[in-house]
C-alpha cells in the first residue's frame, strides 16, 4: 500500500506511523463519562471509506487525514491534518 | 457414525466406502429457540455446548461462506494458557482443560498436541516479568516452569543466542501448551452439534437482526427471514459489522493478522517458540512446514491479505531468533481479519438488546480459546447470565473501567 503524501509525493505505507479513526471529537475536560467513554473505546470500524490518521513519520513528519478503503486499500484522498481537521 | 478402532477397521476392509459425511448440509427453517450467527470455530462450539450442556437442541449456526473459512481454518493453531490477568487466566485454563479432553469428548481427532510453548526472554527485565507471570500462573493451578539459557539451548540448539542485540538468556514454557489441527477443531465441533440435532446452515449471510421493543425477534439472511427466541453473534473480524444491523458500536477494529508456511523439512521443532524481542511464534506441522506469523498489519482492514512491509518485518523477527530459517522456501502466506478489541481482551456478555448475545474482540489469540468460549457462551445464552469464568468479559468493561489490559498497551486495538 502507497499513501499519496500531499507534501511528500506517494510512498510505501512502512514509512508512516497509524493511529486510527481521525473524525472522532475530543470532549472537553468536563465533559460526562459517556462522552469519554465514546471518544477512548467506541469506533465505527467502517466496511469501506474510514477517515484515519497517519503520521509520515520518516518523511515530512506531518499528520495526514487519509480517507481508505478497508476492503481493498484503495486511497481515496490524503490531506495534512492542520488543514483537514480545521 | 462413531469413529473407532474398529469403524476403522470395518472401513478400510470395504476400502473405505461407508463413511458418511460429518455433519449435514442443512436448509434453514423459519424458527429456532437459539440462532447463532457465525460457523467459525466459537460459533460451532457455542452450537456444541448449547445441545450437549444445556439440552437446548432446536439451534441452527448460520454461516456467510462455508464453516471454519474464516479465521478457524487461518491461524497458527497455538493453545495455551499463559497469561497474567485473573480474568483471563481462569478462562483460558478452562480452555486448555477441554482441549485435554476434547477429542474423547467429541470423538473427533482433532489431533491436539501438549508439545510445549516457549516464550524466550531477553533481558532481566523481561525474565522478571516472565517470572510474575509465570506465578500468576502458578497460583491458578497452571504448570509454568522459567528455564535458564542452558535449559533452552538444551531443547533448541539452533537458535542464535549470541545475538548481539537480543541475546537469549532464558524462557517461560507451559509444557501443556501447544498446538492443535484448526480445521478439525472446526469439524469436530460441527459434527458433535449436528448429531445433537442442530443445524449448520452455510452460504447464509445475516443481513438484519430484528429488533421489537427492545427484544431480538429474528434474522434476515441471504436465504429468508428467520425468527428466534435468543441469537448470539460470533462473527470474528466482522463483529462491528454484525452488531451495527442491531445499532450497537463496538470497542473493536478489525485488523489483519497474516501467517506463513515454509517447505516441508525434517522434524527440527517438536514445540512452539515465541521470539520475546520482536513478534515472531513458530512452530512445524505435522507435514513438516515451519508454521509462523507475527504482527498485525496495523491498520483497519476488511481484505483478508497482508501486506508487504509486514512479510519483510516477520521475516526479520524470524531471522534474528533463528538464522537457519533464511535457507527455507515460503511456501504460502495468507491473511485473515480479526476483532481488535481496545484492551485486547474478548466479549462474552448480553447486550442491552434482550435476547441479544454478544461473542467478539478475540484479537489474534482466540483460536486457543474455542473450547472454552463456545462452553461459556452456550451458559451465558442458555441462562441469561454470564458463567463466572467468563464474568470479567464484560461489553460495560470499557464504560466501567474495569479493563483487562493484559499488555497494558491502552485503547490503542494496533498495540494490543
Ligand atoms: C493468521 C492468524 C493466526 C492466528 N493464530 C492464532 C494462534 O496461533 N492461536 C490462537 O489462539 N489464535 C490465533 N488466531 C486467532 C483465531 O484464529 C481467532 O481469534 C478465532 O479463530 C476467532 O474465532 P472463530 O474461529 O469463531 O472465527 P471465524 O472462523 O473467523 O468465524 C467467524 C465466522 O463468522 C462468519 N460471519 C461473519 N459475518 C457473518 C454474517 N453477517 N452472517 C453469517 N456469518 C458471518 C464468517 O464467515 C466466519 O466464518 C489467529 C488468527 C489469524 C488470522
Ligand atoms: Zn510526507
Amino acid at each position: 500500500m502507497r499513501i499519496p503524501c500531499p507534501h511528500c509525493g506517494e510512498r510505501g505505507n512502512e514509512e508512516f506511523f497509524y493511529l486510527g479513526a481521525a473524525d472522532l471529537t475530543r470532549p472537553a475536560a468536563d465533559a460526562p463519562a459517556d462522552a469519554w467513554h465514546e471518544y477512548v473505546y467506541q469506533r465505527e470500524n467502517p466496511f469501506g471509506p474510514h477517515k484515519e490518521l497517519w503520521h509520515h513519520l520518516n518523511g515530512c513528519r506531518r499528520w495526514l487525514v487519509v480517507t481508505r478503503d478497508t476492503r481493498t486499500h484503495t486511497i481515496i484522498a490524503a490531506a495534512d491534518a492542520a488543514g483537514a481537521r480545521a | 457414525m462413531t469413529y473407532s478402532l474398529f469403524s476403522l477397521a470395518r472401513e478400510a476392509l470395504r476400502g473405505h466406502t461407508g463413511w458418511k459425511p460429518a455433519w449435514r448440509d442443512a436448509a434453514p427453517k423459519p424458527e429456532y429457540d437459539v440462532l447463532v450467527v457465525g460457523g467459525g470455530g466459537h460459533g460451532l462450539a457455542t452450537a456444541y455446548y448449547l445441545a450437549k450442556e444445556h439440552g437446548i437442541t432446536n439451534v441452527a449456526v448460520l454461516e456467510k461462506s462455508y464453516i471454519g473459512s474464516g479465521n478457524a481454518g487461518r491461524n497458527t493453531t497455538i493453545i495455551r494458557s499463559n497469561y497474567l490477568l485473573p480474568g483471563n487466566e481462569r478462562f483460558y485454563e478452562k480452555s486448555m482443560q477441554l482441549w485435554e479432553g476434547l477429542e474423547q469428548d467429541f470423538n473427533y481427532n482433532a489431533m491436539v498436541s501438549q508439545r510445549g510453548v516457549l516464550n524466550l526472554y531477553h533481558s532481566d527485565a523481561q525474565r522478571d516479568q516472565y517470572a510474575r507471570r509465570g506465578n500468576a500462573m502458578r497460583l491458578h493451578g497452571v504448570d509454568a516452569e522459567l528455564l535458564d539459557e542452558a535449559a533452552v539451548r538444551d531443547m533448541y540448539p539452533f537458535l542464535d543466542y549470541a545475538n548481539a542485540r537480543f541475546p537469549i538468556r532464558g524462557g517461560l514454557l507451559q509444557r501443556r501448551g501447544g498446538t492443535a489441527r484448526h480445521d478439525a477443531v472446526a469439524w469436530g465441533f460441527a459434527r458433535g452439534a449436528d448429531t445433537r440435532g442442530v443445524d449448520i446452515v452455510q452460504n447464509c449471510e445475516v443481513t438484519g437482526i430484528d429488533v421489537a421493543n427492545g427484544r431480538v425477534t429474528g434474522v434476515q439472511t441471504t436465504r429468508g427471514a428467520i425468527r428466534a427466541k435468543k441469537i448470539g453473534l460470533v462473527c470474528a473480524g466482522s463483529s462491528s459489522r454484525v452488531a451495527a444491523m442491531a445499532g450497537l458500536r463496538l470497542p473493536i477494529e478489525s485488523h489483519v493478522l497474516q501467517a506463513f508456511v515454509s517447505e516441508g523439512i525434517k522434524p527440527l521443532i517438536d514445540g512452539v517458540i515465541t521470539f520475546g524481542a520482536g513478534h515472531f511464534y513458530v512452530s512445524q506441522s505435522d507435514k513438516g512446514g515451519l508454521v509462523f506469523g507475527g504482527d498485525i498489519d496495523g491498520y483497519n482492514s476488511y481484505a483478508q491479505r497482508g501486506s508487504l512491509p509486514v512479510v519483510e518485518d516477520v521475516m526479520e523477527s524470524g531471522m534474528a531468533l533463528m538464522p537457519a530459517i533464511g535457507r527455507l522456501r515460503l511456501l504460502r502466506q495468507w491473511g485473515g481479519v480479526m476483532d481488535m478489541s481496545m484492551d485486547g481482551s474478548p466479549i462474552i456478555d448480553r447486550t442491552p438488546i434482550d435476547g441479544l448475545f454478544l461473542n467478539a474482540g478475540w484479537c489474534y489469540g482466540g483460536f486457543k480459546a474455542t473450547p472454552a468460549s463456545g462452553w461459556c457462551f452456550a451458559h451465558t445464552i442458555a441462562r441469561d447470565e454470564a458463567h463466572f469464568i467468563n464474568s470479567a468479559f464484560r461489553l460495560d468493561r470499557f464504560a466501567t473501567g474495569a479493563l483487562i489490559d493484559e499488555r497494558g498497551a491502552g485503547a490503542t486495538p494496533n498495540l494490543h
